[in-house]
């Protein structure tokens, strides 16, 4: 049975009330903006609790059996809950890989076992996932994967290198895109998918150092590391198609992912907002007439993007180039925020030389880490280039 | 503060159909051997082309009906305006439509009833706006006399040469009005312009010693509103037009991109043609975005905050994008692309009319700036 328009408002108003009570105070330090930046164990406390607070509040995972650890109610709940998370401004829910990768995967295709085993804990924070996807020599490249997994008795064996695995030293287990069958005709066929733990012999992550100076990401090597070979997902040879399966989710609550705010949205009003106090030739700088232009630009791209995304629903808009809209969304959110976060910094005039660990850094030199840590978005999951190497190819049909 | 503001975007039934209808007579009536037909001619369009046009009913989509339109508004022009973008069609249409839009926002009944009911059935007015090159300025020079003799001159009337009727802005002791001339009390006063878009035609006109008749003047309070409304229309319908003129460059780039071979190698394999290319297909939609956001927003009643914003974005983004769509059509056909054979020429010439006409992009986001930043 449906929920009725008088139960979603009393909900509301019951998850706003609560956000409004629990938000967490200021830590004292620059808390990660997305999963990808939590550098080190106060981060990671912070987080852990404050997404096991949501949690046992109940509303994460709303519409996640309730069996393992969720609710057991439409999404449309979760929905609410997330916006009322995005409207209170809180803390982001950390364990993305497994809230929005991993377990909408093991409720859709996992065993019994295996829900039992892991969806709970993605949930209450005690178990944090990472992803194994990327390899160094094949970053964009997904499909060309080369860690090997050798299958010997009841187990696996695996051998080779992961890259960009976030929170590798703090996760507990990986989703691993790992190849089975290195002589497979077509590369993607020789590719399974494993849910990997991460404390065995064999497996050894080294934390890399990012353009900000700060941690987040890991090396994950792997050394004759025996996993059970019950660690496999599906059947060999299945793994690409289950690695472009986990990538659904990013649709929210109905598409299976558990909730819960994965990144602090910041806005061009927030760049705005923090240019309060900036002068320029003795005048506000909001005043000058080329500042204002740029400004306008930016405002302009980002209400673009929001338009873009409403008129997908349209037919009769979106027909002469079918999935420009859709296939073009990475590539334009992830460049505007890189182009908005440097127009910020460079609108600060001397405080824009600034970084964080000076006191008088504007906003404790919030931007010039955003503008650093935007390139993840630019990179990762296919670079712009490549995006756009995929729109040309596949939206306007130019060669290869 | 909320700076991204409004984001309604809706596509009404009506607006569907017309989109259809419009596609299929521009892709049928205007290819691009018709449009380079009528690029030296006299009037720059097809007179018997143009009837099917009203009888199709287009010139009367925006206006009531009460006077024979069919009373959808200035969005329902908006797919239709867009789709002779696409297909380069010239026609008096959209100066028909704003001059129209003009007497309907400010006339009295009386001349809204006599003024209208010819334009719905293929008459042609246009609009003259312009003192000089400014379009940021008021347009006001033209003096209307005591003696409602006129006094002064405009510059870059679209479509003056076929106009039944022309509508200009001018002044009486200080305040805005409109003048309605009549094409004869025009003869002999047109000096034709040389415009860099060959698919349309323009003249200044010297109205200096011009009678117009007491029936033919409006004024009142409404005047000064419905010259901010329509400018904005105007903005609005010349940003559609450009968006479906950056899609057919778009479409034309494509395919030569798909066929021409350099050095062995498609050159539509070449990133450094690919992500220009791109660029300009999500411009091009970004553009549509805000023109179809703004036709959201258009109503019968004098424009708020929220349209003029929709419009203001939807001009500077189109007029933007049809120009680096047309520069680069022309740079990537390379020697072919410098020819006037090219069809090329045809997108650069729009894109560099289309930049100034209701101004630019920088005019509006000047004004933008003031709306979102004051």
């Amino acid at each position: 049975m449906s929920a009725t328009e008088a139960e979603l408002a009393e909900f509301r108003s019951d998850v706003s009330a609560w956000m409004a009570d629990n938000k967490p105070a200021d830590p004292g330090f620059l808390l990660p903006q997305t999963f990808m930046e939590v550098g080190d164990e106060r981060q990671l406390e912070f987080l852990r609790e404050w997404q096991h607070k949501v949690w046992s509040a109940g509303y994460l995972g709303m519409a996640w059996p309730k069996e393992y650890g969720g609710g057991g109610v439409e999404p449309v709940f979760q929905n609410i809950a997330d916006q009322e998370m995005r409207r209170h401004d809180v803390p982001i829910c950390f364990n993305v890989i497994g809230l929005g990768w991993a377990g909408p995967l093991i409720n859709d295709i996992g065993t019994e076992q295996e829900k039992s085993k892991y969806l709970k804990g993605i949930l209450s924070a005690e178990d944090i996932w990472c992803q194994g996807f990327s390899e160094p020599e094949h970053g964009s490249d997904l499909g060309n994967a080369q860690t090997r997994a050798v299958r010997d008795g009841d187990e696996y064996v695996l051998n080779g290198q992961k890259i960009w695995t976030t929170m590798g030293n703090f996760a507990k287990y990986m989703i691993l895109l790992a190849r089975t069958n290195p002589e497979a005709q077509r590369k993607y066929d020789g590719l399974s998918f494993f849910l990997s733990p991460m404390d065995v012999p064999g497996v050894e992550t080294r934390p890399i150092r990012k353009i900000t100076g700060e941690y987040g990401f890991t090396e994950t090597f792997f050394t004759d590391a025996r996993i059970p070979a019950d660690c496999l997902m599906g059947e060999e040879g299945q793994g690409w198609s289950i690695a472009m399966q986990t990538l659904q989710y990013e649709r929210g609550a109905e598409a299976g992912a558990a909730g819960g705010l994965a990144m602090v949205r910041v806005t061009v009003e927030d760049m705005v907002e923090g240019l309060e106090g900036v002068e320029r030739d003795g005048a506000p700088v909001l005043e000058d007439p080329l500042v204002r232009d740029q400004l306008v630009q930016a405002i302009m791209d980002e209400k673009a993007l929001v338009l873009s995304v409403r008129r997908t629903g349209i037919a009769h808009l979106t027909s002469d180039y079918p999935g420009a809209l859709p296939l073009s969304n990475k590539l334009r959110a992830s460049e505007l925020t890189r182009r908005m976060r440097q127009l910020a910094i460079n609108l600060q005039g001397g405080e824009g030389a600034l970084y964080v660990g000076d006191d008088t850094a504007r906003q404790g030199g919030f931007w010039q880490r955003a503008y650093f840590n935007s390139f993840s978005a630019t990179i990762g999951g296919g670079t712009s280039q490549i995006q756009a190497n995929i729109v040309a190819e596949h939206v306007l049909g130019l060669p290869k | 503060m909320n700076l991204v503001g409004n984001t309604d975007l809706a596509f009404s039934e009506e607006q569907a159909m017309l989109m259809d209808v419009a596609r299929e007579f521009c892709r049928d009536k205007s290819p691009i051997a018709a449009v380079r037909d009528q690029l030296e001619t006299d009037t720059g369009f097809d007179a018997a082309l143009w009837q099917e046009m009203a009888g199709l009913g287009w010139s009367g989509i925006a206006l009531p009906e009460s006077v024979g339109g069919s009373g959808l508004g200035v969005g329902a022009l908006v797919p239709v305006v867009e789709a002779m973008g696409r297909a380069m069609l010239g026609t008096p249409l959209i100066n028909t439509a704003l001059a129209a839009q003009l007497i309907l926002r400010s006339g009295s009944s009386g001349q809204v009833e006599r003024l209208l009911p010819p334009l719905v059935e293929g008459g042609i007015a246009t609009l003259a706006l312009l003192d000089n090159g400014d379009w940021g300025a008021d347009g006001l020079a033209l003096r209307l006399g005591e003696d409602a003799v006129l006094t002064g001159s405009k510059r870059f009337v679209g479509d003056a040469g076929v106009a039944d009727i022309v509508v200009a802005s001018a002044s009486r002791g200080g305040d805005a009005v409109l003048v309605v001339l009549e094409a004869e009390q025009l003869a002999g006063r047109l000096r034709p312009n040389t415009l860099i878009d060959q698919t349309r035609r323009a003249a200044d006109i010297d109205f200096t010693g011009v009678q117009v008749e007491a029936a033919n003047i409006i004024a009142g309070d409404r005047v000064a509103a419905a010259l901010r409304d329509v400018r904005l229309c105007g903005a609005l319908l010349v940003a559609a037009e450009a968006t479906g003129s950056a899609a057919a460059c778009l479409d034309t780039i494509v395919e030569y991109l798909k066929t021409r071979k350099q050095f062995g190698k498609l050159i539509g394999s070449y990133q450094a043609l690919k992500h220009p290319t791109v660029d300009i297909l999500t411009g091009m939609e970004d553009a549509r975005s805000f023109v179809y956001h703004a036709a959201t927003l258009l109503g019968e009643d004098n424009l708020d905050r929220d349209a003029e914003v929709a419009c203001r974005m939807a001009k500077a983004q189109a007029s933007a994008i049809l120009s680096y769509a047309g520069d680069r059509a022309v740079q990537f056909h390379g020697g072919m692309g410098f020819t006037y054979e090219c069809d090329a020429q045809l997108y650069i010439r729009r894109a560099q009319w289309t930049q100034q006409a209701f101004g630019d992009a920088q005019h509006h986001r000047k004004r933008l700036a003031a709306l979102l930043l004051d």
